[in-house]
């Protein structure tokens, strides 16, 4: 990570919204009828700040990171990410935009089989078309900085644990740099301990990336961590 | 190519199996299309070396001419019509007929083949390698019958029931399968108990009018292959299994990458959430198939043409790097357009799905 992507505390302290939502609706078709699963959702999470998000099962909480990481349309209201407005972007933009400002932390690890922890960063500045090879010493000590050693490193999926995958996931949503962070259940395959490991490591890169995090969690017992919890029901946020 | 070729290297067994399939089945299709080639050469080389531009066959008055040198035969009338067409600069008549050459003096070492007797002027046979044209009496062999029985210029041949002169030795032709021998029209007649020549070798454009019209049928040289007896048929057979191989191959490809796609879904799903577009990961999916099947192929190629160079002492064949490489290169591209069809479902992944926690 170089200097310049890292924002100072300065900005941090300032608050600037990097993730605005504001008077979300999304709706999903549900036989006839259609089933309201965001209601006029606002939310502006600053860069450096970790909102959490509980909520029980099926109150929106995965939709409303689907819509921040513009997998979503909304039917109406405003998603601004970095200061862009997302509702004008073409779908090849919006694939940029997720590229190169938002990093995805997903519920199971969702890495890529045949490629090593280093490679599975290495892939996201691929697809950004930049020189894999030079990029090789970052992917390591972004690897090394969420605990993964030289040994691990070279492993692929298989053989790392339930943690270990999840901490080259949190690596890989932040290898670009991200402005936001959207990070679903993380922990839900890991023990309680585990779980809580991952939690210091998203807060902690939070801080030191300087991102926007969403944290959606089951766990109660995580939300210490978080600078805001914000509670969802039936789609609706407060 | 960043994922396709590290893909193919951790599922190795599935993309081998694949690549073998590939390999084989180019192995059979480029050994077939040197038979194919083969076996055309030797029922067609005859026919199709002849300086002509067109072969004219003909039947008795009252018949319908048929493009076939078996039932084709023309009268000196016909002939004549046809040396006097307008725009026809030549009109050689000649005749084919299968028959038995016995070699050797002694009863011991006699050798008995199946060669095709041409009778015809000088201009229309192959070129000499050793000795003279033959006259009225004599016989020019093909070099392999010449190898093949030990004959030299002078030897006694019989031919049916004629005992002939060799006068030299040609070119390799052959006809209907059958090596051919030539000599004059009039010897041809004797020997193939025919009274008149089976069919004209025309240059120059333009027919005869009137009744000649009728019982005269004149079809491009490589037309006229089509009257050798069986090569329709051989041929048409061996071209339709080649065409079933490439269609089987195409097939076999597509339903190979649908399910490895099917299976890729998920990492797809992951590769579009974090920012690969459909249009790169279609573009990788093709090359990795690319990979698959230039591999497969080259090799099949190169194991093809091997083989058929080693049964090349048993059976006709004859390729070259020009055409080895059409159903090499035919392979690659119906394979990718059969992988094509296949990785298309990528552009169907919604990614969407990475997020869902049952994947
Ligand atoms: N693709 C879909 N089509 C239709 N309805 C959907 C779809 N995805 C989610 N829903 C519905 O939308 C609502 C919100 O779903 P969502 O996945 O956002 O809930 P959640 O809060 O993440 O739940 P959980 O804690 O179980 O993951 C649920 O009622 C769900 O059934
Ligand atoms: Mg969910």
């Amino acid at each position: 990570m170089s200097a310049a992507s890292v924002p100072s505390r300065k900005v941090v302290l300032s608050r600037e919204a990097v993730l605005s939502m504001e008077a979300v609706k999304l709706t999903y078709p549900d036989g006839e009828r259609r089933l309201t699963a965001l209601d006029e959702v606002s939310l502006t999470v600053a860069a450096g700040e970790l909102a959490a998000v509980v909520g029980p099962s099926g109150s929106g909480k995965s939709t409303l990171l689907a819509v921040a990481a513009t997998l979503l349309r909304p039917d109406s209201g405003r998603v601004v990410v970095a200061g862009a407005d997302t509702a004008e972007m073409s779908a090849g933009e919006r694939t940029a935009l997720r590229r190169e400002r938002i990093g995805i932390v997903f519920q199971q690890p969702n890495l890529l089989p045949s490629l090593t922890a280093v490679e599975q960063l290495l892939v996201v500045e691929h697809l950004r078309g930049g020189n894999v090879r030079a990029a090789r010493a970052r992917a390591a000590g972004l690897l090394e900085s969420v605990g993964l050693d030289a040994g691990r490193r070279r492993r692929r999926p298989h053989e790392l644990s339930g943690g270990e995958r999840q901490r080259v996931n949190i690596a890989r949503a932040l290898f670009a740099g991200p402005s936001v962070l959207l990070v679903d259940e993380p922990t839900s395959a890991l023990d309680h301990e585990r779980g809580a490991r991952i939690v210091d490591l998203l807060a902690e890169v939070t801080r030191t990336h300087g991102t926007a995090t969403v944290l959606v969690t089951h766990d109660r017992g995580l939300l210490g961590r978080a600078d805001r919890v914000l509670s969802m029901r039936d789609g609706r946020l407060d | 190519m960043f994922v396709a070729l590290r893909d193919i290297r951790f599922a190795k067994g599935r993309f081998a199996l694949m690549g073998s399939v590939v390999t084989l089945i180019t192995t059979l299709v480029v050994f077939l299309y040197g038979l194919t080639d083969g076996l055309a050469r030797e029922a067609t080389s005859a026919v199709s070396g002849l300086p002509a531009d067109r072969i004219v066959f003909g039947a008795p008055p009252g018949a319908a001419p048929e493009v076939s040198f078996g039932d084709s035969t023309l009268d000196d009338g016909q002939i004549r019509a046809w040396r006097r067409a307008p725009g026809v600069t030549s009109a050689e008549p000649f005749g084919v007929a299968i028959t038995r050459l016995t070699a050797g003096r002694a009863a011991a070492d006699r050798t008995a083949t199946s060669v095709s007797v041409i009778g015809s002027a000088q201009r229309l046979r192959p070129a000499l390698l050793t000795g003279s044209a033959p006259g009225d009496g004599q016989v020019a062999v093909s070099g392999s019958v010449a190898r093949d029985g030990g004959l030299r210029v002078g030897d006694r041949v019989t031919l049916g029931t004629r005992e002939l002169t060799v006068s030299g030795v040609t070119a390799d032709r052959s006809h209907g399968h059958a090596p051919s021998v030539w000599t004059t029209l009039a010897t041809w007649q004797g020997v193939g108990h025919q009274r008149q020549p089976t069919a004209l070798a025309v240059d120059g454009p333009g027919r005869p009018a009137g009744a000649v019209a009728g019982t005269t049928k004149a079809v491009p040289v490589e037309d006229a292959l089509d009257g050798i007896d069986g090569y329709a048929a051989e041929h048409g057979t061996l071209r339709l299994v080649q065409g079933f191989l490439f269609v089987v191959s195409a097939l076999v490809v597509g339903a190979f990458f649908t399910v490895w796609t099917v299976q890729r879904r998920p990492d797809v799903a992951v590769l579009k959430a974090v920012g690969a577009s459909s249009g790169y990961l279609v573009r990788d999916a093709l090359a990795q198939a690319l990979v698959v099947l230039v591999a497969g192929a080259a090799l099949g190629g190169a194991a093809g043409a091997a083989g058929g160079a080693l049964a090349s002492a048993a059976v006709p064949f004859e390729l070259s790097a020009a055409t080895a490489a059409v159903p090499v290169a035919a392979m690659v591209l119906l394979g990718l357009a059969g992988s094509a069809l296949a990785v298309r479902r990528i552009t169907s992944v919604d990614p969407l799905t990475a997020l869902g926690a049952g994947r």
